[in-house]
């Protein structure tokens, strides 16, 4: 109690701007709140927690002085059992701040217990972008992507590629839906059309039928609003009917580099995908990867567990500058320091929450112009940060003015 | 161009020959379901799961043992089955006195283990399974391009649809077999061996769940979770046919998968609920099912 | 090849009553009043050692697993189908709440409404077989249930119905606060098991026993066997809801969790675990499975192989439950 108390005090005269003392002695808990038996169980899980704790060894943290440690949970999916986990965090176990949380449902559900309980949520692994609209939270954070992101990216940067006319998969419930619709938006303000889409039940395991369907419309470009083994079956299936070998463009809307390895090159080549991180993409992300590997047995990091390093990083270096960790102070501070580290590069954390940073466009590699394990796609297009994601005046984020 | 019901008639064959070949895997689990039923009288939840672990079968054989997909089509079945005689001799025989809810109960919860071991070991993204190079490719039908592996699920589960139905209704083993089912009392007391034979009868089902896994494999994701969802459909397919014949399980499976295709191409957004709301449709006329017998 | 409807032995035995099954003694109500005066003490301190939002979820569930325990335990059918009613309540209740902006009863009271409906619905259906073709039925319906909550616009899909306003119980209290709160959720809770009991121990519920026990005795006295399965189908579902609405406000969400074929086995494990056919167990069977989530939560990745082996477990060598197993022991019915 008599610590909080102090460090409060410190906070409070960090916030003055008034002596501020060279070695913080701060103490923060962090906890990592994912999937350990679900289906976002390989792009979260155990991994995520490495790569926070690579975070913390690599800001040098117990050396600047403050003393980091980690709690752990599995959500199993489940928004009540979410937000029980971190009501009992933030009340029980002293937590000063959620990463990760896969899975929508449980984001929003922990992001509402964050804001009551005056914390801080940092969410990369939700792919929902209500997270940073409707129900945006001065204490939420939202790294890495979603929904808009992901649709405008893919759609804006396909279309210059030459991609003009598209047909949707669309997975049958309010994320497909949602990527639907702002895809086919980008699409039509880039002077595109959409022939046709497919609406898909949610999860299916055979696509051969729809993909009839998107074969049949002659589009250029088919997308998949889909995600997860909704996305890995219809790959699988798309290069059995020789959609993309036909002269089809496949482009994914949400598709992580756990999807492509559980399909292969053989299968997967061709496809367009976007995403905020791909380990292979300079020195820096392959620097970086070299060591995560090394502690999590040879895997290569989703954007997800990306996502979780370079938060707990701006986290830390927010709370080293005021030498406390105030929430509100660090959330303020986290907006008024640009993020940059080498997975991301330079973004910012703006006023709803979103951390704006790079997106990429990919496309699988062939098997031919692979050369070793992971070594998976090619770079087609940088979409810049600034145009990669939700403008504020379309969030309808309260918070925004 | 031709059209019914406002499809075009080529369009509308391709996709019902896409329905039979989901059909082929409806009628592969629910014979294997029927069969266990009918001599266990046990509704084997963990069935989905036992799917899966063949279509995990093959890949290991491949990957471990350098077993190929023709290999795997033999011993993914038999190692599976085995698999599934250990859970019959270790569990499930203790519960044939009880009521058979009890057998549902728990083949669900072993179920639950073999996803969640499957799981920890896997991952849930899947694993990359290629169809063999005798069958990859397509043929032109005129309607369609058929991958020829699609080709191939149907011929190769209507033969064991239609060896297993021959087997139990025309030999004497499987006369053997549903004298068992009607009064295993008798038919031990002709000096035979009823819990072998019941051993081996839930081996040959879970060997058909197996088979169907290894004929997934190349066309669908191969992930823990693939025969959580499907089993249900399964059930429904089950009610519906009815558990009284061996044939019927097998026709009602290839009729639904045909259904569910159609419903693909005229609303999709009910092709996942189309089977549950046939089989209320049927329940209402024929509680029995189409095929079962009169209680 | 019908053995499975028509031999089928009771699912849960009947606890030992030593020569007058069924008609409990006249100091078995005394015996239960007690406890149930325990549990309401035992809620009353509950607060104030754990976490009041951990103890409502636990006393919602307990709800649910004493409904779905009221068709299995004493109606003889198990349903594998039971999320449709505990999510659709949830559902309805979160979208009265935050949509419409109803008094916080009003929407409970809806969402147990619309519950009480799709059962009687579900339950015309489910009941024309028994015995296994019930749970399968029952599980195709919850199916149906589902992909509906999933596909329809106002459910937010895998979002949810988030940021439900707690409201003021009948514009008088506020809500929030969780020690209101649980007030709330300790009077629905107890009514809620008081109901069950009632039901039970009716001349109806006497008449629920006599046809699990022996159908065609039952159907030669006269008895409409099927209005009364149709019946109790209909309570326990109704039950079930309320229990679903209520965890709606304590949460102030409703999602795909509670809708999912998952939830309906858990609700199985719950029961099973506590003891099916007896008044307490499933609360017993909610309070440790609760604890279990909750534990297994911190070691991760184990989830379901644990649930799946307490199932293995329960129905091999504890099938009479917690509960049951006191019962027992203690030669009464609890």
């Amino acid at each position: 109690m008599l610590k909080r108390v102090l460090m409060a005090a410190t906070a409070a005269t960090a916030l003055l701007g008034a002596a501020v003392p060279a070695f913080a002695d701060v103490s923060v808990k962090i906890g990592v709140l994912n999937d350990r038996s679900g289906p976002y169980l390989d792009i979260s899980g155990e991994p995520s927690v490495n790569a926070a704790r690579m975070a913390v060894e690599d800001f040098g943290a117990e050396k600047k002085g403050i003393h980091v440690s980690f709690v752990t949970a599995d959500h199993q999916n489940k928004p009540d059992t979410g937000s029980n986990i971190a009501r009992q965090w933030f009340d029980q176990d002293g937590v000063d701040v959620i990463v990760d949380v896969p899975n929508s449902g449980v984001a929003l559900a922990v992001a509402k217990v964050t804001r009551e309980k005056n914390r801080i949520f940092m969410n990369s692994g939700a792919g929902t972008s209500v997270l940073t609209g409707e129900q945006c939270s001065p204490n939420t954070v939202h790294w890495t992507y979603d929904t808009y992101a992901l649709a405008k990216s893919t759609a804006t940067s396909i279309l210059k590629e030459g991609g003009k006319s598209w047909y949707f998969l669309t997975a049958d419930y309010a994320f497909g839906h949602a990527l639907q619709a702002d895809a086919t938006k980008f699409v039509k303000a880039a002077g595109g059309t959409v022939t046709g889409s497919v609406d898909t039940p949610f999860p299916s395991s055979d696509f051969s039928s729809f993909l009839l369907q998107a074969q049949g419309s002659g589009a250029q470009v088919i997308g998949l609003a889909n995600a997860g083994s909704d996305t890995v079956n219809s790959i699988k299936q798309a290069a059995e009917f020789g959609v993309v070998s036909g002269g089809q463009r496949l482009a994914g809307l949400l598709v992580f580099i756990t999807d492509v390895h559980a399909l292969g090159l053989q299968v997967a080549q061709g496809l367009n995908l976007t995403t905020a991180f791909y380990w292979d993409r300079d020195d820096g992300t392959r620097a970086w990867t070299r060591r995560y590997e090394a502690v999590n047995d040879g895997k290569v990091p989703t954007m997800d567990q990306a996502g979780v390093y370079a938060s707990v990083l701006h986290y830390l270096k927010a709370v080293d500058a005021l030498k406390g960790k105030d929430t509100a102070a660090v959330m303020a501070k986290m907006r008024e320091i640009p993020t940059d580290d080498p997975l991301f590069g330079h973004g910012q954390l703006r006023i709803d929450g979103r951390v704006t940073h790079d997106m990429y466009l990919y496309q699988v590699k062939t098997p031919a112009e692979s050369k070793g394990k992971y070594d998976y796609y090619k770079l087609l297009q940088t979409i810049p940060a600034a145009e990669a994601f939700r403008p504020l005046a379309e969030d309808n984020c309260p918070l925004v003015k | 161009m031709h059209t019914i019901l406002g499809i075009p008639t080529q369009v509308l064959f391709g996709q019902l020959t896409l329905g039979l070949i989901n059909g082929a895997f409806y009628a592969l689990l629910s014979l294997g379901l029927a069969v266990i039923f009918g001599l266990l009288n046990i509704v084997n939840f963990s069935h989905g799961a036992l799917y899966m672990m063949g279509a995990f079968a093959g890949y290991l054989l491949l990957n471990l043992l350098g077993v190929n997909y023709w290999g795997a089509l033999v011993l993914g079945p038999v190692i599976v089955g085995a698999f599934g005689m250990v859970l019959e001799r270790l569990m499930i025989s203790r519960l044939y006195r009880l009521d058979p809810i009890y057998g549902l109960l728990l083949t669900f919860g072993l179920a639950l283990i073999i996803q969640g071991l499957f799981r920890n070991a896997y991952g849930v993204s899947g694993l990359p399974y290629a169809a063999p190079p005798q069958l990859t490719g397509a043929v032109n039908l005129g309607f369609m391009v058929l991958p020829i592996y699609r080709g191939w699920v149907i011929v190769a589960s209507l033969t064991v649809c239609l060896a297993t139905w021959f087997t139990i209704e025309r030999t004497s083993l499987g006369a053997t077999l549903r004298a068992a089912t009607e009064n295993p009392v008798m038919v031990s007391a002709f000096g035979i061996n009823v819990p072998r034979l019941v051993t081996l009868t839930y081996g040959f089902g879970v060997g058909l769940a197996a088979l169907a896994g290894v004929l997934a494999a190349p066309i669908y994701s191969v992930n823990p979770n693939m025969g959580s969802d499907i089993i249900i459909v399964v059930f429904a397919v089950v009610v519906i046919g009815g558990m009284g014949s061996i044939l019927g399980s097998v026709v009602t499976g290839f009729a639904l998968g045909l259904c569910e295709g159609l419903t693909k191409v005229v609303y999709p957004q009910a092709s996942a609920t189309v089977i549950f709301v046939i089989m209320i449709a049927v329940l209402m006329v024929k509680p029995n099912g189409l095929f079962g017998r009169a209680a | 090849m019908n053995r499975s409807e028509a031999a089928a032995a009771p699912v849960a035995a009947p606890v030992p009553t030593a020569g007058h099954a069924g008609s409990p003694r006249r100091d078995d109500g005394a015996l239960h009043a007690m406890l149930f005066a325990g549990l309401v003490a035992a809620l009353l301190v509950a607060p104030f050692l754990a976490y009041p939002v951990f103890v409502m979820r636990v006393m919602c569930f307990a709800l649910f697993a004493s409904a779905f325990n009221l068709l299995l335990g004493y109606g003889g059918l198990l349903s594998f189908g039971h999320a449709a009613y505990f999510g659709l309540a949830s559902y309805v209740c979160a979208f009265a709440a935050r949509s419409w902006g109803v008094d916080p009863v009003a929407a409970i009271l809806l969402g147990t409404l619309a519950s009480a409906a799709l059962g009687a619905v579900f339950g015309a259906i489910a009941i024309r077989r028994q015995g296994i073709y019930f749970a399968m039925i029952t599980l195709a319906l919850a199916q149906i249930v589902y992909f509906a909550a999933l596909q329809a616009p106002f459910t937010g899909g895998e979002d949810g119905i988030q940021g439900v306003p707690r409201g003021r119980l009948l514009g008088l209290v506020d809500l929030a606060p969780d020690a209101t709160l649980y007030g709330l959720v300790l009077v629905v809770f107890v009514a809620g098991l008081l109901a069950i009991y009632r039901i039970v121990h009716s001349p109806f519920g006497q008449v629920l026993r006599a046809i699990r026990e022996n159908e065609s005795r039952a159907l030669s006295l006269g008895y409409r066997v099927d209005r009364y399965r149709l019946a109790v189908f209909t309570m326990s579902a109704a039950l079930s809801g309320l229990a679903g609405a209520t965890k709606a406000l304590v949460f102030q969400l409703a999602s795909l969790t509670d809708v999912h074929w998952t939830m309906s086995g858990e609700v199985v494990l719950m029961t099973l675990i506590g003891g099916m056919g007896t008044m307490f167990g499933p609360t017993v069977g909610a309070l440790v499975f609760m604890a279990l989530e909750f534990y297994l939560a911190s070691i991760g990745s184990w989830v379901t192989v644990v649930e799946g082996a307490v199932f293995v477990v329960c129905v091999l060598a504890f099938r009479e439950g917690v509960v049951g197993v006191l019962a027992r022991r203690l030669g009464r019915p609890l």
